[in-house]
């Protein structure tokens, strides 16, 4: 068994590259799912009915589809509608989107919890608008779901797994490799899980971080 | 002549939430200088009123004029856009009941906040004036403390702040000592008296009879929607015209 984690050692540089792609996958595409949810979430909240409803048919899709289901269908699918994105780029595209619309429902949920007052304020002292948003609505929201957001982007981290089968070069993909290379499963899996849970405990010290600005404030 | 022109003008309101009618053509004029408090039993539609003039409510029928201009309808006769109603409301201050200080921002950046960022004054000047306006309110230890930590009276001080920092040709106030434990009163109403003192334009709707009776120029009585009686303090608290206003005093003298 010892024999078997040596293997993996002389693996890391191949590992290690696995790790950086994950981390840089999951950090682009968390940053990215954010600014659409951004988007997605006023309108969600929106009196334009249209708006909200169509919105509302996105996010809930989203939700309802598999991640792995729709890696497929933008690394596969879109081809046959003349996008055609590699790897990379088909990676970040399922990643953003998928997470975007559990991003938006999120903030939406938070949104729906706020006390209106202080909103109704800030468009009495004449802020409108994405200013309004900016300024006014979304701070307390991100301070109010910091722990939920922690979360999905733990989810986004694992999903982030399921691009193996595009063959993505992560963290899972490189685990995968070292074991089929030297046959030494256990060994390369479990260090490949142990790095996961690095990367999460990272986000989850972010997460308290944030809390405690949040806890200043309630 | 500019100096005989009312600083707000509310001509002919009126205001329905389905077929409930909460404002029946309501008119008055506000001068510079002057205390308006509207008073009137619960639901008699004194906090929609106060919401219509700035526009969070839009009413049905009617005109609102601040120094002459129109608010939410523009030039071109028609309903103003968010962005231009946003101008208007630069020049309304507004204390709410619930004070609705925004909570992710400090004592000194809730004062701060709609002059930097609305009406894009220079940040050290708004900055020098928000802590005079603290010094005021009597919390200039408070500047770097969230609103949480602040007691409902404070809050509110700091509401009436934020209100001042705007500049605003007129000051509304929502019930601001409802929300307010009895001994924490006194300290709010003590800073809209000295405000009243100063000769700052203002319209509160209260339930604060004492405060009215001292502090008001003029009365506005409302029931049901319509404007019932108007008229300075001294008269109608002594000797009021109608009778509604008469059953009203007494009720709130006796309780």
């Amino acid at each position: 068994m010892i024999r078997d984690f040596a293997i993996v050692w002389s693996e890391r540089g191949l590992l290690l590259s696995g790790l950086g792609n994950t981390t840089i996958l999951s950090v682009l595409s968390a940053i990215a799912g954010l600014v659409i949810a951004f988007g997605l979430t006023p309108a969600l909240m929106s009196k334009q009915r249209w708006l909200a409803l169509t919105v509302r048919v996105f996010v809930d899709g989203m939700r309802c589809v598999p991640f792995l289901l729709f890696a497929y269908i933008v690394y596969y699918g879109l081809p046959s509608f003349g996008i055609r994105l590699d790897n990379w780029s088909s990676g970040l595209v399922a990643l953003t989107v998928y997470h975007a619309a559990y991003l938006a429902e999120i903030l939406r949920g938070a949104w729906a919890a706020q006390p209106r007052e202080p909103i109704e304020a800030g468009i009495a002292f004449g802020f409108s608008g994405p200013r309004l948003f900016r300024r006014i609505i979304l701070p307390p929201l991100l301070l109010a779901a910091g722990p939920v957001i922690g979360n999905q982007m733990i989810q986004i981290v694992k999903d982030s797994a399921f691009l193996t089968i595009i063959a993505l070069p992560e963290l899972t993909h490189a685990a995968s490799s070292i074991q089929s290379r030297h046959y030494v499963p256990f060994a390369a899996f479990i260090t490949a899980v142990v790095l996961y849970w690095g990367l999460c405990l990272v986000i989850e010290a972010g997460v308290s971080g944030i809390d405690r600005l949040a806890a200043a404030r309630r | 002549m500019i100096d005989d022109m009312p600083v707000l003008d509310v001509a002919g309101i009126s205001k329905r939430f389905g077929d409930l009618e909460v404002l029946t053509d309501i008119s008055f004029t506000v001068t510079r200088g002057e205390t308006v408090c509207v008073l009137g039993p619960s639901g008699s539609g004194k906090s929609t009123l106060l919401r219509c003039i700035n526009w969070l409510e839009r009413p049905d029928a009617g005109q609102i004029y601040l120094n002459g201009d129109r608010i939410g309808i523009n030039n071109g006769g028609v309903v103003m856009s968010d962005r231009e109603l946003s101008r208007v409301r630069t020049r309304i201050g507004m204390v709410f009941q619930h004070f609705a200080l925004w909570p992710h921002l400090t004592v000194l950046q809730n004062l701060m906040e709609a002059p930097v960022q609305v009406q894009k004054r220079p940040a050290a000047e708004v900055r020098e004036e928000a802590m005079a306006l603290l010094a005021k309110v009597g919390l200039s230890d408070k500047s770097d403390v969230f609103p949480a930590r602040l007691s409902g009276g404070q809050k509110q001080r700091v509401g009436i702040a934020r209100a001042l920092a705007m500049k605003p040709d007129v000051l509304l106030f929502d019930e601001p000592t409802s929300a307010l434990d009895p001994e924490l009163v006194g300290e709010v109403l003590l800073v809209m008296r000295e405000l009243a003192r100063e000769g700052r334009t203002m319209v509160i709707v209260t339930h604060e009879m004492g405060f009215a009776r001292d502090a008001a120029t003029r009365i506005l009585f409302l029931d049901r929607g319509r404007v019932v009686e108007t008229g300075p303090p001294e008269r109608f608290f002594v000797n009021p015209d109608t009778e509604r206003a008469r059953q009203f005093i007494q009720r709130y003298a006796a309780g």
